[in-house]
């Protein structure tokens, strides 16, 4: 049962590879913020999961949840500041945000 | 033996959903269907996860170590804190590319849905803002600044 966690967390890990090319790659501001969103949920999981790990998910479960409350207070955060105040696609690109 | 084969079949439900979110937001066209499939696809994947982890917790528990029943607790308030939180930070997010006027990838016309790539620019159907994001940042791989 420890390796089937063990592999559970590394494939959880792997997953979130192709998340970080959407950071980098994506087009809007908001993209990115929401491939964050979803690497820093599946990071509070595998809190848990490395609490497993080490017989000691007492403590990294207090971790869990402050990370996932964390999260979202950063994307709510995030949301307020990019809604109307920054264009979406990038800084310097010539006030598209303004269209509305 | 029961509770394993249980928690090892939620964590590869969990694995599965979080693979179809982190497909969908690789391969989707679009700013909304990129939204679609981490609001959805991440939540569920979570809630699974997190019932596994719980089940786990609980199988290993004991009389002797009792404050284990609270972190079976505390799994499940973060499977229901994320399954309230990660709708809400999407729907927040999403309302904020709204308002910074991104346009969907397709509309629907008369005749079905026509893409906004696929038309040359100066198609007089389209929005002046739709043409302009379809051809500065839209498109994949088309000409971003």
């Amino acid at each position: 049962m420890e390796t089937f966690f063990i592999y559970s967390g590394i494939t959880l890990l792997l997953m979130m590879a192709p998340v970080f090319y959407r950071i980098i790659v994506g087009p809007t501001a908001i993209d990115r913020i929401v491939a964050v969103n979803v690497i820093g949920t599946k990071t509070a999981v595998l809190l848990i999961i490395i609490g497993m790990l080490f017989d000691d998910v007492a403590m990294f479960v207090d971790f869990a949840l402050a990370y996932a409350l964390l999260n979202f207070i950063g994307s709510l955060a995030a949301a307020r500041y990019f809604n109307k105040t920054r264009p979406a696609y990038g800084a310097g690109s010539s006030g598209k945000g303004e269209m509305t | 033996m029961i509770i394993n084969i249980l928690s090892i079949l939620l964590m590869a439900a969990g694995l599965f959903f979080f693979l179809g979110a982190v497909v969908g937001i690789v391969r989707f066209p679009d700013f909304y269907t990129r939204m679609h499939a981490a609001g959805k696809g991440d939540t569920l994947s979570t809630m699974l996860i997190t019932g596994a982890m719980a089940l786990q917790v609980l199988h290993h528990f004991d009389w002797s170590h009792w404050t284990d029943l609270f972190v079976v607790v505390k799994i499940m308030a973060i499977g229901v804190l994320i399954m309230l939180t990660s709708p809400t930070s999407t729907h927040a997010l999403m309302q904020a590319g709204y308002d910074d006027g991104i346009e969907p990838v397709a509309r629907p016309k008369k005749k079905g849905i026509v893409s906004l790539d696929d038309s040359p620019g100066g198609d007089t159907e389209l929005t002046p803002s739709a043409t302009r994001i379809a051809g500065d940042g839209g498109g994949k791989g088309k000409g971003t600044k």
